[in-house]
């Protein structure tokens, strides 16, 4: 489906809101600029939740989508 | 981003101290500084021998509502006190015991859970909070 390359990945499916954001907050912190970041999450909430933190944070996704009731973010260390 | 914010928590139920768990992660995962004052019944809730019981829900919840929250805990949701415990692990979170409270209550320093960073009076938590908006669950 992808060509980017992941250098960590979240599974978030199942956790309720606000826990997918603080684990994609914890898991940042850990990688560096450029680095990308896959998050898989189930909460509904999670598609604005994701723009909003995108936004505010500076780390932006650069690929979306959903599948099966899961939806999957990649996130870019600003 | 250096904005912050501040919550007073005085009530010491499951469903009002999850909700304030949910605002101040949310906030330490964009970053901002979160001031936290507890304040009686939530002060209590944060003994550490106490703090993993059970604290009942606000009355507005009703039988059907003690059941949803019931099901959620049971389908995985974090407890209010590990929510905290996760956006400590994020940084910026301060959370201060009212020293009011503590003389009322005849709690101690040391039998509060560690999530507590010690204990202040109202002037230190102003002074603090500064401009911040300040939130009272």
């Amino acid at each position: 489906m992808t060509t980017l390359e992941i250098a960590q990945r979240v599974d978030a499916k199942g956790l309720s809101c606000p826990m997918p954001i603080v684990k994609t907050a914890q898991a940042m912190k850990a990688l560096t600029t450029g680095q990308l970041l896959e998050v898989l999450a189930t909460d509904p909430g999670s598609v604005k939740d994701f723009e909003a933190w995108a936004k505010s944070t500076g780390n932006p996704v650069v690929e979306s989508g959903a599948e099966a009731g899961v939806y999957r973010f990649v996130l870019q260390h600003k | 981003m250096d904005d912050s914010i501040s919550l007073v928590l005085f009530s010491g139920t499951d469903d009002r101290l999850q909700a304030a768990a949910v605002m101040t992660a949310g906030a330490a995962a964009l970053g901002k500084t979160v001031h936290i004052f507890l304040q009686y019944w939530a002060l209590d809730a944060f003994r550490a021998d106490r703090i993993g019981l059970d604290h009942g829900l606000a009355p507005e919840a009703g039988p059907a509502g003690a059941a949803a929250v019931a099901a959620a805990a049971k389908a995985g949701q974090a407890s209010w006190a590990d929510t905290l415990r996760q956006a400590k692990d994020l940084g910026g979170v301060d959370i201060q015991a009212c020293s009011l409270s503590m003389d009322v209550l005849h709690i101690e320093p040391s039998d509060l859970d560690p999530l507590v960073d010690g204990a202040e009076g109202v002037t230190a938590f102003y002074l603090n909070a500064g401009d911040s908006p300040i939130i009272f669950i």
